[in-house]
């Protein structure tokens, strides 16, 4: 079955149960988790990448497109994610930052810059890749930290209230553009937001925690 | 990954060992036992010869004098400093000062406030003959006198930057403005305020610093040397000199001293953890007699005038010693010399590339060594989720607070009984003790530090652990490694007693060198070895600020810390 599943999650924290979810997303869903901070949705966010802190249990299984990945390392889940900042290693060119996420399949100098111009060209970016991250305003991050996840090839997308730093204008605008990519991929997107308005926009199926 | 699970314990043992290895066979011979030197018996000869030397009340007396007002009054300079002063721009101007100075070894540091304040210092000489009336060095003895005053300020112009500084990386955590707003809106005084309000929470965190001073200053041996009394000198001095001494029956003696050096200080830890408990006790009832202020313009004037002159001495010291470096011939009183000439340079430049470069590969190695461990420890805490309490800070602080005078000399007796060499190898491992807990204590923070989201992208990216070890985490973190580093190779740089007595006297080393010059009192000669010292120590860190700004030259993200 393609998508991401989570079947009878558990996370549980020195033997406190946090939450429990039982979903499942099909490809170009979207699926919104809401709360209050707190509530662990960026916990649910970690279990389901595999990056949970030490003192977290979990139980229960993770499926992407038919295979369980619960028990994969972090690298080889291929489930990508956007947080609130947009993380760009400050010590990388734009174009780095790009390149870091290009599968090695690609291969040569040459091919590999080429995809990564054609990355930046897509949103708007053409030329930018020398660029110092930090020199970019906050909407140009958002966008080359989206094309960063994407050249990974990321089977699902998982947002952590991606858009709540940036001002009203620029939400919308990024928003629509993160969500657009992910459903032209087809990629199950889990988004984890405090505001209704995300939820809204993202349409899909609607889950509250806490 | 294996090997990686492993580097906390073998981080463990390579700063442990060497100090519980030294400490039994230190406590052999001071019970009399050791066989290469027929003493195959236990006895309490060895503690009763110490106890026959003349000297030794006088030794006991100035190695717990000294330890306690060294470390009393630059704890008190830098509380009353920060008192008064934090938050303000003449805190973050001595700040930048002051971090220089930290990489200033303490045998130049030393030699510089001897060429200060000696008879015929510069203090006497700006001061003659108009003010004194001096036409020749008056008959004093001030430095290397009796009571070990010289060697306090010597002790106290060092450990102030230091605990400034260490302090200063303190404060955010305890969240002082937040504090200090209550009080001051309370009505406190700048300075009661901060004594009632932050300092308690500012101690615990400085805690241990202040024992390794306290350990340190009663125990030290090259300070003590360029400016403490000769008879009775302080115990290690004496231990040490036991040590060199040919006639190998002494060996004994020194044990025993050594363990009674040892007594020393953990007796006087004791001591101080009892006057914390009284102080805290009293300090409580201070706070919550809702005095506002006492005296906080005078002695906020006092922490500043203080701060100043202890930072001012070093710089002064330094300059003393590039001025000393540089003289042709220079009477009393004159305050400048006759003539500036790179003569001495010429004359003695060329004998300090051999031990120059011995100190280089001697820091280098240690330093690669201590960071190679760090950084395994730091990673492996990551990924296998450990957790550092409490415990694991007292053992990486223990070979700060165990003497040195009290561990090395066992580990050379282990050396004879066992006929082995110890040459620079062996010197190398002594040095990385020492070089470990501040290369750790220095990069933990930041390192720990690091937004983990940069991993978890990174890991979304499919990046493996290794990869974003090498390619995120490490160049990100380039800057406080490479001062980290620094800190290390300047410890390493500032060792005399690792070097002198795991080389046997043997290993070379530009500190050995200047502490070697002390007794002959050829000032150009001293001034041109501590000055060269001294840069070594400072190249360090020339670096570490350097080749981020390089590298990341580009880089506005790396460049905001």
């Amino acid at each position: 079955m393609a998508g991401l599943r989570l079947e009878g999650l558990t996370i549980a924290h020195g033997g406190v149960p946090l939450l429990t979810l039982e979903a499942s997303i099909a490809p170009g869903e979207v699926l919104s988790v809401m709360g209050p901070s707190g509530s662990g949705k960026s916990t649910l966010l970690s279990a389901i990448m595999g990056t949970l802190a030490p003192g977290f249990a979990m139980t229960g299984r993770v499926w992407l497109d038919g295979h369980e990945i619960t028990r994969l390392p972090p690298e080889a889940r291929r489930v990508g994610i956007l947080y609130q900042e947009e993380l760009l290693f400050p010590h990388l060119s734009v174009g780095g930052n790009l390149a870091f996420g290009l599968p090695r399949a690609v291969r040569g100098r040459a091919a590999r810059a080429a995809r990564v111009a054609e990355a930046l060209a897509e949103v708007g970016l053409a030329g930018f890749a020398g660029r110092d991250p930090a020199t970019l305003s906050g909407g140009q991050k958002a966008r080359v930290a989206l094309m960063r996840m994407l050249l990974a090839e990321p089977r699902a997308l998982l947002l952590d209230e991606p858009f709540s730093r940036l001002d009203a204008g620029l939400r919308a605008q990024v928003r629509e553009m993160v969500l657009a990519r992910a459903r032209a991929r087809g990629l199950p997107v889990l988004l984890v937001t405090h505001d209704a308005a995300d939820a809204e926009a993202a349409g899909g199926q609607v889950v509250s925690l806490g | 990954m294996r090997p990686l699970r492993g580097a906390p314990l073998l981080t463990l043992l390579v700063l442990l060992g060497p100090v519980a290895a030294g400490l039994v066979g230190t406590l052999a011979p001071a019970l009399g036992l050791f066989p290469a030197l027929g003493g195959r018996a236990l006895s309490l000869a060895p503690m009763a010869a110490l106890a026959a030397w003349p000297g030794l009340p006088g030794a006991v007396m100035l190695s717990v004098g000294v330890g306690l007002a060294a470390t009393v009054a630059s704890l008190a300079i830098v509380v009353l400093f920060v008192a008064g002063w934090q938050g303000t721009r003449a805190m973050a101007g001595l700040e930048r000062a002051l971090a220089p100075l930290l990489s200033v070894p303490h045998a130049a540091a030393a030699f510089g406030l001897a060429f200060l304040i000696a008879p015929s210092g510069w203090i006497a000489r700006a001061l003659s003959p108009w003010a004194t009336g001096w036409e020749r060095p008056p008959d004093l003895l001030i430095v290397q006198d009796p009571l070990g005053l010289a060697m306090v300020a010597g002790l106290v112009v060092k450990e102030v930057p230091f605990l400034l500084l260490m302090t200063l990386a303190a404060l955010p955590q305890v969240r002082p403005a937040q504090r200090m707003g209550v009080a001051r809106a309370l009505g406190y005084g700048r300075v009661t305020g901060w004594l009632k309000a932050v300092f308690p929470a500012v101690y615990a965190q400085i805690r241990l610093l202040v024992y390794a001073v306290l350990a340190y200053s009663m125990s030290v041996v090259d300070v003590a040397i360029i400016l403490g009394p000769g008879t009775p000198p302080p115990l290690s001095v004496q231990v040490v000199r036991w040590m060199a001494d040919p006639d190998l029956t002494l060996r004994f003696q020194a044990a025993a001293g050594a363990v009674l050096q040892l007594a020393l200080v953990i007796g006087v830890l004791a001591l101080w953890r009892l006057g914390e408990a009284v102080l805290g006790g009293l300090g409580r009832i201070w706070a919550e007699g809702g005095a506002r202020r006492h005296g906080d313009g005078v002695l906020r004037a006092a922490g500043l005038g203080l701060a100043v002159l202890a930072a001012g001495a070093v710089i002064a010291g330094l300059a003393g010693l590039g001025l000393w470096s540089m003289a042709g011939l220079w009477p009393f009183p004159e305050a400048w010399p006759e003539a500036l000439s790179t003569r001495s340079w010429l004359r003695h430049g060329p004998g300090l590339l051999a031990p120059g470069l011995e100190t280089l590969w001697i820091a280098g190695a240690a330093t690669v060594l201590a960071l190679a461990l760090v950084l395994a420890c730091l990673e492996a805490e990551h990924r296998f989720g450990l957790v550092p309490g409490a415990r694991s800070l007292w053992l990486l602080y223990l070979p700060l607070l165990v003497p040195q005078v009290a561990f090395l000399p066992g580990l050379q007796g282990f050396a004879l009984m066992l006929g082995v060499d110890m040459g620079r190898g062996a010197v190398i491992l002594g040095h990385l003790v020492f070089v470990l807990p501040y290369v750790f204590l220095s990069l933990a923070a930041p390192w720990r530090a690091w937004d983990m989201r940069y991993a978890s992208v990174a890991a979304a990216l499919g990046a493996g652990r290794g990869r974003v070890f090498r390619q995120v985490r490490l160049p990100m973190l380039l800057a406080p490694v490479l001062t980290a580093a620094a800190v290390g190779f300047a410890v390493s740089v500032g060792q005399y007693l690792p070097t002198l007595l795991i080389g046997g006297g043997r290993v070379q080393t530009l500190t050995t060198e200047a502490v070697a010059l002390a007794a002959g009192g050829d000032r150009r000669a001293i001034a041109v070895t501590a000055l060269a010292q001294t840069l070594v120590g400072m190249a360090g860190f020339a670096l570490a600020l350097a080749i981020p700004r390089i590298l990341w030259a580009n880089r506005r993200g790396l460049r905001a810390g």
